[in-house]
């Protein structure tokens, strides 16, 4: 059966969607842990880290900032060092948002800012809509060839393997960070429980900075690998895939980083082995049913704690 | 005179939309202003009680169709009550599974069921023609009010050219009432429950629902009861909106017609007020159709200039929540006063 034939290779494609989804589901998670609200926005924040690589590329390439692909990529240097600021920038832009909306709506309670995010949603999308139209843009027209790995007829291309790359290292950074250094700790005792976290003398703020820090952080990244891997970028990017991270979150276990990435991986997996029996317009039911069965099965998901 | 019927004409279609939202708006208090429910999937509720009418009242598909099923041409009120019933049946399956758990739950799964909702009204097209979207949907008593306002016409034929606009328009006069007739039988039906032992309940739940618990509520139960009510009223928002619009399509029931601008209303208007649900619906929707007409004298393209009216909207939905969270008519503290 060619369906069957198939999987192996739906399963990479898989494993890279599946990578994506877990950028996005850690900062999520610890927005959710964190500062105690689901951020509805943080596919905008995807889709606004896409768009600021592209114009830092744009005028990059204008610059004469050479862009000589590395190796067997589909980018050089010019994107490489776009991306970076990118990630950089989108940091500071919803630190910007989290001072100008979020910060004043904390004693609001979870709901309102649950709102608020609802509106910068829209509201960001429709901003990279004004000044970018809702039309696609692209990083690179170049085709790349994917290569034969030798397993069972999978193909993927060297890009592919790069976000595979890029994920793994920021989760073992990420992970490296919340065990080992000061902040991370502080972090952790935030989302056990932010009262006593500040008693005992921790700089609250400075953790919420560090928060949107990271997950702004590996939202822009998730944004441009999605927009490297789909070879385009719409303002809707993010928004689509907010189903599936969210989904992904929840299966994980709300609130546990870990999670998010186990949830992430296993929602981008069955998303794409589930094109293999039904029409790939389904995909993102997919994931909502995966998630619907688990809260009914265990609503605090594979890795959660009972709260 | 001529712009006076013109100005007429908008007012009644301005009215008719507001209406329908302002229907929407109560289903969104019933869930969120009085039980504190946070629906984000309205689009979805809305978009299966359009559906289902258009299935139960419209005609059977035609040979260039897509769709090989339903049109059974039954009464409107058939249609109505299907609308309602469907939308309601949906919302316990969303129900179910989340609303034991903390609220952001029931938000996430309302986002997926809106969305797979759309997924499947752009997929089945053997159930609803797909993209091309179901047409044809009988508007109620149509013949009846329109053939009697020709046939008016075809007897005097001296009439000044404003009233015999105004005549030959004279069914939307008809669907505006009918409009304002649902709106305020549900309005009436609203102010009675939120006042009833019932409607107690479910604003103690809204206030705190660990002490409802305590004192013996059955929140789960009477947290459903609210979202399928809720959902309900939504589902005949959508009815009342296709047997309008005559055509409906997926892209009639995107996130932000079908959800966003209905909590814009609700919020502005005053979360828990029924007639601040209904003052929201026309304020935001005159808003809405203000910055229409206000975009055109700006220098932006047309997708542009729907941009920029939408992040208008966000911005006020901010302003809103930073500076009157209650809205513009917050509820009543005391429903009942000691004499």
């Amino acid at each position: 059966m060619t369906t069957l034939a198939n999987i192996p290779q739906l399963l990479v494609y898989g494993i890279i969607s599946g990578s994506i989804i877990s950028l996005g589901g850690i900062g999520v998670s610890l927005t959710y842990s964190i500062l105690g609200f689901s951020n509805f926005a943080h596919g905008d924040f995807m889709a606004l880290g896409a768009y600021i690589a592209l114009g830092l590329f744009t005028l990059f390439t204008g610059l004469g900032i050479p862009n000589v692909p590395f190796g067997p990529l589909s980018f050089g240097f010019g994107f490489a060092l776009a991306f970076v600021l990118a990630i950089a920038l989108t940091a500071i832009a919803v630190i910007l948002i989290d001072r100008l909306l979020f910060r004043r709506l904390r004693r609001s309670g979870p709901i309102i800012l649950m709102m608020s995010s609802i509106g910068v949603s829209l509201g960001l999308r429709n901003i990279l809509q004004f000044f970018w139209s809702p039309q696609p843009h692209y990083y690179s027209q170049a085709i790349q060839p994917a290569v034969a790995i030798g397993i069972l007829n999978v193909r993927i291309k060297p890009d592919e393997m790069f976000i595979i790359a890029i994920a793994i290292a920021l989760v073992v950074l990420v992970h490296a960070f919340m065990r080992y250094t000061k902040m991370g700790k502080a972090m952790r005792a935030m989302a056990d429980n932010a009262t006593l976290a500040q008693v005992t003398g921790i700089n609250t703020d400075r953790v919420i900075i560090w928060t949107w820090v990271i997950g702004a952080g590996l939202a822009a990244t998730a944004g441009i690998l999605a927009g490297i891997e789909n070879k385009f970028i719409t303002p809707q990017l993010g928004w689509q895939m907010l189903l599936s991270i969210f989904a992904g979150v929840v299966l994980g276990g709300i609130g546990n980083p870990y999670g998010a990435i186990l949830g992430g991986m296993v929602i981008g997996i069955s998303e794409e082995v589930s094109t293999a029996f039904i029409s790939t317009g389904y995909k993102p039911a997919v994931a909502f049913v995966i998630m619907i069965i688990m809260l009914l099965v265990k609503p605090t998901g594979l890795l959660g704690r009972k709260d | 005179m001529e712009q006076f019927v013109g100005i007429m004409n908008y007012i009644v279609f301005f009215a008719i939309t507001a209406g329908t939202y302002g229907i929407l708006a109560l289903g969104l208090n019933i869930q969120w202003g009085n039980t504190g429910l946070f629906n984000i999937g309205i689009a979805g509720f809305y978009a299966l009680g359009a559906y289902t009418s258009a299935l139960i009242c419209g005609l059977p598909p035609s040979a260039w169709e897509g769709r090989t099923f339903g049109g059974f041409q039954l009464p409107f009120i058939v249609g109505l009550l299907g609308a309602a019933a469907v939308s309601g049946i949906v919302a316990i399956i969303v129900g179910a599974p989340t609303l034991r758990l903390r609220t952001d739950y029931l938000a996430i799964a309302t986002i997926g069921i809106a969305e797979t909702i759309r997924l499947v009204l752009n997929n089945e097209s053997w159930l609803t023609n797909g993209v091309w979207g179901f047409q044809q949907i009988p508007s109620p008593l149509y013949k009846t009010i329109h053939g009697a306002s020709s046939a008016y016409l075809n007897g005097h034929p001296n009439l000044p050219m404003w009233i015999h606009d105004l005549i030959a328009r004279s069914y939307d006069w008809f669907y505006l009432a009918l409009v304002l007739v649902v709106l305020f039988i549900l309005y009436l039906i609203m102010e009675r429950l939120v006042r009833s032992p019932w409607g107690r309940v479910i604003r103690a739940i809204r206030e705190d629902e660990d002490a409802t618990a305590m004192l013996g509520k059955h929140t789960f139960s009477y947290k459903m009861q609210a979202l399928v009510l809720g959902a309900m009223i939504m589902g005949i928002g959508g009815s009342m909106y296709a047997h309008y619009a005559r055509f409906i399509s997926p892209v009639s029931f995107k996130p932000l017609y079908g959800t966003f601008i209905v909590w814009v209303m609700l919020i502005l208007g005053g979360s828990g007020n029924n007639k601040g649900a209904i003052l929201g619906s026309f304020a935001v929707w005159g808003i809405w159709a203000g910055t229409d007409f206000l975009t055109r004298y700006l220098p932006f393209s047309a997708t542009q200039s729907a941009s920029l009216r939408i992040i208008l909207i966000a911005v006020l939905l901010e302003v809103i929540l930073l500076w009157r969270p209650q809205g513009l008519l917050p509820p009543k503290k005391h429903l009942f006063t000691l004499k």
